[in-house]
């Protein structure tokens, strides 16, 4: 998943689970069922991972850049200097 | 959020807290709820009065048990738990507690009953105080939730009265 998808993912998952309390809250009340409450809320979560969890193509819209080959030939990893070693005295 | 994995436990330790939310404000919508419980307990009679070997009062009674908890069942109501006491005075327990009856009552249908029976539990007292005492009859309830805080109440009867000598 890129960046972009990640973010949109964690929006998606927070939205999707607090409406979904939000309302199952509100049906159970006024309907005088606890059940209601709850197999709402649950049908809720089981949404919220059907859309937020797998790795969905539209996640991957803004796909990373990463460098190409020719232009990181041109700019060599830095070399690793040896480190000094200081005798205890 | 960049693996399965990551999600998933992401989103699982989200729903449960906002879980526990939704139970916080079930529990807290109870305190709107309107109850007017009534209750009615009748004597019908004293089928015997002795004193025990070891020197303790015990009364047996048939009661005639009439309630109507209906309206204390909620949306969040699992049952209600009631049960009658026998409370008096006496000269060394400012307040004595005796249980006699109880009952578990797990939906609304089974709220508004009339009942006739002998205490289900002794009625014994620490002493030999019970001749001619004057005592309450007091109908206590727990409403327990499905889920979060307890409620409990009662309705004192007053005005009942052992009789003066063992039979």
């Amino acid at each position: 998943m890129d960046w972009q998808g990640q973010k949109v993912v964690e929006q998606l998952m927070q939205i999707l689970l607090v409406i979904s309390g939000v309302v199952a809250v509100v049906v159970g009340y006024a309907t005088e069922s606890f059940r209601a409450m709850m197999l709402i809320y649950a049908g809720g979560v089981v949404l919220a991972t059907l859309v937020t969890v797998p790795n969905w193509p539209f996640y991957n819209h803004h796909p990373l850049k990463w460098l190409d080959q020719s232009e990181a030939e041109k700019h060599p990893k830095p070399q690793v200097v040896a480190k000094k070693r200081f005798s205890k005295k | 959020m960049h693996s399965f994995g990551y999600r998933a436990n992401a989103l699982l330790t989200f729903a449960v807290t906002i879980l526990a939310f939704m139970c916080a404000i079930a529990s807290f919508s109870d305190n709107f709820s309107n109850q007017t419980p009534s209750a009615q307990i009748q004597i019908l009679n004293i089928n015997w009065f002795q004193k025990q070997p070891h020197g303790n009062d015990e009364v047996s009674l048939t009661l005639n048990i009439t309630a109507d908890l209906q309206s204390l069942f909620t949306w969040n109501t699992k049952q209600v738990f009631a049960f009658v006491a026998a409370e008096y005075k006496t000269s060394k327990n400012s307040l004595n507690q005796v249980s006699l009856w109880d009952a578990i009552i797990p939906e609304i249908e089974h709220a508004k009953f009339w009942i006739q029976i002998s205490n289900k539990y002794r009625f014994i007292d620490q002493g030999h105080n019970l001749r001619g005492k004057d005592f309450n009859l007091t109908l206590h309830w727990h409403v327990m939730p499905k889920t979060g805080k307890m409620f409990a109440d009662k309705i004192v009867m007053s005005g009942y009265r052992l009789p003066d000598a063992y039979r």
